[in-house]
């Protein structure tokens, strides 16, 4: 008794930590899939680990203060820390590797909360649920012999995923943009804006660049930083918040699927970027880009993929923030000579 | 018949029972939403953060309760090595209940993290953003909270070893009755 009672409370701990279900997906396990498929990098980030940051500014226009009481739907103007980069987890993967690009920003309010969101160049997501995403992730680890994914078990994936049907059709004509300014970015995930009285509207939103594409192709492996620094010495970058609504009965549970085109869209405000740094200099390096960072009027919504992608970045963050302070246990950059 | 001094004051009851079901649901709900990519990670993160912050106001609460209320003195029969690790433990749990909630403040802060206690409450920064502080603050969160759990299960353990094997009336003073001689 005098044993069991305290083994039975630890046997608990142990239950809820998830030391006794081997098969129940955690944040670690997605994070050494992530690891297994594009090799440990001490002190990058283990997905969309190559980019670069940037800084600039967001102003609000007041036209989605109706729906929302963040402070940055406001008009006026508060600071942004950002990211653009490319997906995967090789740093030094080249620029045309995926035809998708990313951007994170992090807004500061005055009143000091935080708006913090990852968006990427697409408009759907390839899979709906976190064990999806886990299981394709394990699909495309590059076979040992060939260095390359098996394309039988990708193709064995997508043919038991109906759902990514959408995201493969665009797939196929994408394209790897030659720059960072002249894509829009899509939040992908749904989320609930909250009024002053209270009231939830779920939306997603994008980002719409002015700059245009003009049809060229980037050229060599790391065209797209350089490509930043040019543009940004001849002035900022724009982009608007475009923020559509849902009507009832749009999914905002599954970032596989877009809603209809018709949706009321607003344009929340202008994003402008005056300056970038090299990421393992850059105020982005330590900046976590977790979509649940969110200031009070912006809630998540019933997405599974958000809390996934909010624990998920949170062990990646742990593992690289250890290998910056050379923790015991943490990935030296010894291994990376290998 | 026992002394009224043989039992704690009841504030000092109330808080220790209280005090107990939160640091228990916290080391519970710290390795749950650690693990947890469900939709139980966000709501587990949001309760965490608070339910850390109204230990570390009950701790400073039950420090001053018990310096105002000594404690019932331990039995005089007790072995010196028992006495001894009763008091280590002691006050061992009382500096993790301070440290623990205060470590992961800090830990956020460092993190470069806004501390949100609710949707719209947030605490101030206890320190400049530094991911080196975050990994290391990150790390002894966790292995604090290891010791915390130790602590409590050898806590849990003494406990019941005083109620059901010495019957000495150590648990009675806790529980609020007292045993019959």
């Amino acid at each position: 008794m005098i044993a069991g009672v305290p083994l039975v409370v630890a046997a608990g701990l142990g239950y809820a930590g998830g030391w006794l279900t081997p098969g129940r997906l955690t944040a670690q396990k997605l994070v050494d899939q992530l690891q297994s498929n594009a090799g440990v990098h001490p002190g990058y980030r283990r997905n969309h680990a190559k980019g670069v940051c940037v800084a600039g500014t967001f102003t609000g226009n007041g036209a989605l203060q109706s729906y929302s009481k963040a402070q940055v739907f406001a008009p006026g103007v508060v600071p942004v820390v950002g990211r653009f980069a490319i997906p995967g987890g090789n740093p030094y993967a080249p620029d045309s590797s995926a035809p998708i690009r990313s951007m994170a920003l992090r807004l500061t309010q005055p009143n000091g909360q935080q708006w913090r969101t990852g968006m990427n160049s697409m408009p759907v997501f390839p899979v709906a649920t976190p064990q999806a995403f886990y299981e394709l992730l394990q699909a495309q680890q590059p076979d040992p012999a060939s260095g390359k994914p098996d394309q039988a078990k990708v193709g064995a994936f997508f043919g038991a995923h109906p759902e990514a049907g959408a995201f493969l059709a665009w797939v196929k004509t994408a394209k790897p943009s030659p720059s960072y300014a002249v894509d829009s970015y899509w939040s992908l995930n749904a989320f609930e804006l909250v009024d002053a009285q209270g009231a939830h509207h779920p939306v997603r939103w994008r980002m719409v660049p002015e700059a245009r594409a003009d049809g060229s192709a980037g050229q060599g492996e790391d065209y797209l930083a350089a490509d930043l620094v040019q543009r940004l010495a001849a002035g900022p970058l724009r982009w608007h918040l475009l923020v559509t609504l849902a009507d009832p009965g749009d999914p905002t549970s599954d970032a596989t699927k877009a809603w209809p085109a018709s949706r009321r869209e607003i344009d929340a405000g202008t994003l402008e970027l005056t300056s970038t740094q090299p990421q393992d200099s850059g105020p982005c390096r330590d900046v976590n880009y977790d979509p649940l960072v969110l200031p009070d009027g912006i809630q998540a919504s019933d997405d599974p993929l958000l809390p996934a992608r909010s624990a998920a970045y949170a062990a990646s963050y742990l593992r690289r923030t250890s290998e910056e302070a050379h923790l015991p246990g943490s990935a030296t950059a010894k291994k990376e000579a290998r | 018949m026992a002394r009224p001094t043989d039992m704690f004051v009841w504030p000092a009851r109330l808080l220790h029972w209280l005090m107990a079901v939160l640091i228990i649901a916290m080391l519970f709900i710290g390795v749950g939403m650690v693990a947890s990519v469900s939709e139980r990670h966000d709501w587990l993160v949001r309760l965490h953060k608070p339910l850390g912050v109204a230990i570390l106001v009950l701790a400073v609460v039950r420090l001053i309760v018990r310096w105002r209320n000594p404690p019932p003195p331990l039995p005089a029969d007790l072995p010196v090595l028992q006495k001894w690790a009763a008091l280590a433990s002691h006050w061992l749990l009382y500096a993790l209940m301070l440290t623990l909630p205060l470590v992961g403040w800090a830990m956020l802060s460092a993190g470069g993290y806004p501390v949100m206690l609710s949707a719209s409450l947030r605490l101030p920064s206890i320190l400049p953003a530094n991911a080196v502080a975050f990994a290391v603050l990150r790390h002894l969160h966790a292995w604090l909270a290891v010791l915390l759990f130790a602590t409590f299960l050898a806590h849990l353990g003494a406990a019941l070893y005083h109620g059901l094997v010495r019957r000495d009336g150590v648990l009675g003073s806790m529980v609020g009755w007292r045993p019959r001689r």
